[in-house]
């Protein structure tokens, strides 16, 4: 048998058996088939209805009743003051009080900057959002008729405009929908899952040759093998583990998923069917757009750019990690090496939200061709749909770039694995891939 | 059995072998001697192919040496050690594996093994739930499992019990005669002494003596022979003494001489004083320290 193989064998074997595989392939669809599903599940849960009470001085909101999730009530002004609102309130059942006070004279600009709230409990973001709004309504209108100008007029004449972006192609001629946020969130996720999947998998290389080092048994292997036989059935090895546990996830994701939405939100679903029996125009339905937005989707190119990218970054980063994991002793030993190694991907996540709302401007076009940082930003840019020789460039400086440094990386492995108890420096890793 | 033709080995400039010549005889238990950073490990390393001389070559068994060699070696290093979470039953299988072997080869050898040095109920234990020494028999069974021709110890017996120290003397000695060549190497040149036949002494990447033990230590003898007497020895004409003390069977003393004391002798014996004589080897360290100081003669 090859030994490269027997190596694949070895690292791909003893990962799978190990319980934390177990546990992490589990755990993992659960956790992200929560993550879709809990945010609905909230989302439909009965909201929890707060009840404010106001004493508006200037009476200013009043009669105004608030909304289902915050009702007023008011105190008269009259027969109370702040302190002894603030009294009745302890008393009261009331979740919050509102202090609207009048001032000297009846000044808008007083009172906008001197409405007080006591909560039983901290006073949320969403509550004081609503009340700043409803105050701002109502100063708005006061301050109009003030100046002699009909409320009425102004909303009338307040415009909103709704733009429905299309992309018209040069090969169909033919307009269609705009999948933008489509497009965003397709990028964003396979971007951010290849950052994950590189990161978790070129760390457990790294983490496997400074085992196999610290163990020692490093000497007796490659008196056996070539160090780059074992490098590269390390990577492979750890590779496939992937493979697999993304094969998993994927099947039981959408299993958990499709379980979920088929028993939880049924009655969601049903709604959606019953739609066109009901004579609605089909076109009316958020359904159909999001049809018309798959498919102008190149989802052939998207997978086989997905499958591309997450290999290519995988292997290189696993080598660069195989490296720095030969170049020490223990891991407590690798953050000088880490950073500079990762700092590239960083920033390829960091810039993702610049990239999207410019997939084609310089920033997207050059980290989508530096091979650090193309795996992730490629993958961003690729449902907005780029030149095709773009894609290609990418594709040939990374695989260029993956042979380079393999080479490179073999190198300082080769050296790195037999040399243990001494501190090593950049300047010595570069002294390395003369020997 | 190795054949090395001014290997030459260089790291960052500085020179770690420096056109080493050495003939590694069939058959011999050699003994590759010479202090820490001497070039020992690196001559090891270009046998085991694990780095290739800058110039120079090594011939094994009368061919130059070539990767498949790699099946008819095995290497214990000095640096030594096990993947702790795997089992050692596969663990064994796994490193004979590499070697070559087919798995069912590998099973049947290993179960021999471990039959021969106690070690059945170990199959199925991880690495890191055995003893130290536990795991070195283990370690060594690896080494040797796949019959080797050529084994090479890098300082075999650092770390290693007493105990098992002379069970792997035993064992080394019991392939050596089953026509194995055995090569060790070590900075501890007293420790080999009593094994070795051959011995090559390195010092600075190069060789300062190569050949059979006794021929060098012969070769090497200073002038020293050692009597025992009834009563201590006084003065003689022509000689030295450098050390007297009384033992069982007399007083010995060591004396320095520029010829052989025959005249000595006879006279002793002539009064019956004499008990015994020798002439006295130096040591491998002696010859070393000896090197050292005055160059190879």
């Amino acid at each position: 048998m090859n030994p490269i193989l027997l190596i694949i064998e070895r690292e791909f074997l003893s990962r799978v058996r190990k319980k934390s595989f177990l546990v992490i392939t589990i755990l993992g669809p659960l956790l992200f088939a929560a993550m879709m599903i809990v945010p609905g599940l909230l989302a439909s849960m009965p909201e929890d209805n707060k009840r404010i009470i106001v004493l508006d001085e200037p009476s200013i909101l009043l009669p105004h009743e608030g909304k289902k999730q915050y009702q007023l009530s008011y105190l008269n002004p009259k027969e109370y003051d702040l302190e002894s609102a603030k009294a009745e309130f302890q008393e009261s059942d009331y979740d919050a009080l509102m202090y609207i006070p009048s001032g000297e004279g009846w000044d808008p600009d007083f009172i906008k900057d001197n409405v007080l709230v006591f909560g039983k409990e901290d006073v949320s973001f969403d509550m004081e959002g609503y009340l700043e709004y409803l105050l701002e309504d109502q100063i708005n209108k006061q301050k109009l008729l003030m100046q002699g100008v009909d409320p009425e007029v102004v909303a009338q004449s307040k415009t909103q405009v709704n733009i429905k972006g299309f992309k018209l192609s040069k090969e169909s001629h033919e307009a269609e929908t705009s999948a933008t946020p489509l497009k965003m969130g397709l990028g964003y996720f396979a971007g951010t899952f290849i950052y994950i999947f590189i990161f978790f998998y070129a760390v457990q290389v790294m983490r496997g040759v400074i085992e196999e080092k610290s163990s020692r048994i490093v000497e007796v292997i490659i008196s056996s093998v070539r160090p780059y036989q074992l490098m590269m059935g390390k990577i492979l090895g750890i590779g496939a583990v992937g493979v697999l546990q993304f094969a998993i996830w994927v099947l039981l994701s959408s299993g958990i998923y499709v379980l979920v939405s088929q028993f939880l939100f049924a009655d969601l679903f049903e709604a959606a069917a019953a739609g066109p029996a009901a004579g609605i125009n089909p076109q009316d339905i958020a359904g159909f757009e999001i049809f018309d937005m798959l498919r102008s989707i190149n989802f052939p190119l998207i997978i086989s750019g997905f499958i591309f990218f997450f290999f290519g970054g995988y292997f290189l980063y696993s080598a660069l990690f195989a490296a720095v994991g030969s170049a020490v002793d223990q891991e407590t030993e690798t953050q000088q090496f880490m950073l500079p190694v990762t700092v590239p991907m960083i920033i390829a996540l960091v810039t993702a939200t610049n990239v999207i709302q410019d997939p084609n401007g310089p920033l997207a076009f050059w980290l989508s061709m530096i091979p650090l940082t193309s795996p992730i930003t490629m993958m961003i840019r690729l449902p907005f749909g780029i030149p095709l020789w773009e894609v290609g460039l990418s594709v040939v400086i990374l695989i260029a770039t993956f042979f380079a440094v393999v080479g490179l990386a073999a190198k300082i492995y080769r050296v790195g694995i037999l040399m243990y108890g001494k501190k090593i420096t950049w300047k010595e890793l570069i002294k390395w891939l003369r020997y | 059995m190795i054949k090395a033709q001014s290997v030459t080995k260089k790291y960052s400039g500085k020179l770690a072998l420096d056109n080493i010549n050495l003939d590694i005889p069939k058959g011999s238990i050699y003994g590759l001697l010479g202090p820490n950073g001497a070039g020992k490990t690196s001559f090891i390393r270009i046998m085991n192919q694990i780095t290739a001389p800058d110039s120079g070559e090594v011939m094994f068994d009368g061919k130059v040496l070539k990767p498949a060699d790699i099946g008819r070696i095995g290497y214990l290093p000095e640096e030594r050690g096990l993947y702790k979470k795997m089992k050692v039953g596969e663990q064994v299988l796994y490193l004979a594996r590499l070697k070559g072997l087919s798995t069912s080869e590998a099973r049947q050898r290993a179960r021999n093994w471990f039959e021969r040095l106690e070690m059945n109920d170990w199959w199925e234990k991880k690495v890191e739930d055995l003893s130290k020494g536990m795991a070195q028999k283990v370690q060594f069974v690896t080494t040797v499992l796949h019959e080797p021709e050529l084994l090479i110890f890098d300082e075999p017996f650092t770390g290693f019990d007493p105990i098992n120290t002379n069970l792997i003397k035993n064992e080394i000695k019991r392939l050596n005669k089953d026509g194995a060549t055995v090569i060790f190497s070590t900075h501890r040149m007293e420790s080999v002494e009593e094994i070795c036949d051959h011995i090559g002494l390195i010092n600075h990447g190069q060789v300062m003596v190569e050949g059979p033990l006794l021929d060098i230590r012969k070769h090497y003898q200073n002038g020293s022979y050692a009597f025992t007497t009834k009563s201590a020895m006084s003065h003689w004409e022509g000689v030295e003494i450098v050390d007297q003390a009384p033992g069982h069977l007399g007083v010995k003393t060591i004396v320095l001489s520029e010829h052989y004391p025959a005249s000595i002798i006879t006279s002793l014996a002539s009064n019956g004083e004499l008990v015994g004589f020798e002439e006295v080897l130096p040591s491998v360290g002696e010859v070393f320290i000896d090197i050292v100081k005055n160059g190879a003669k």
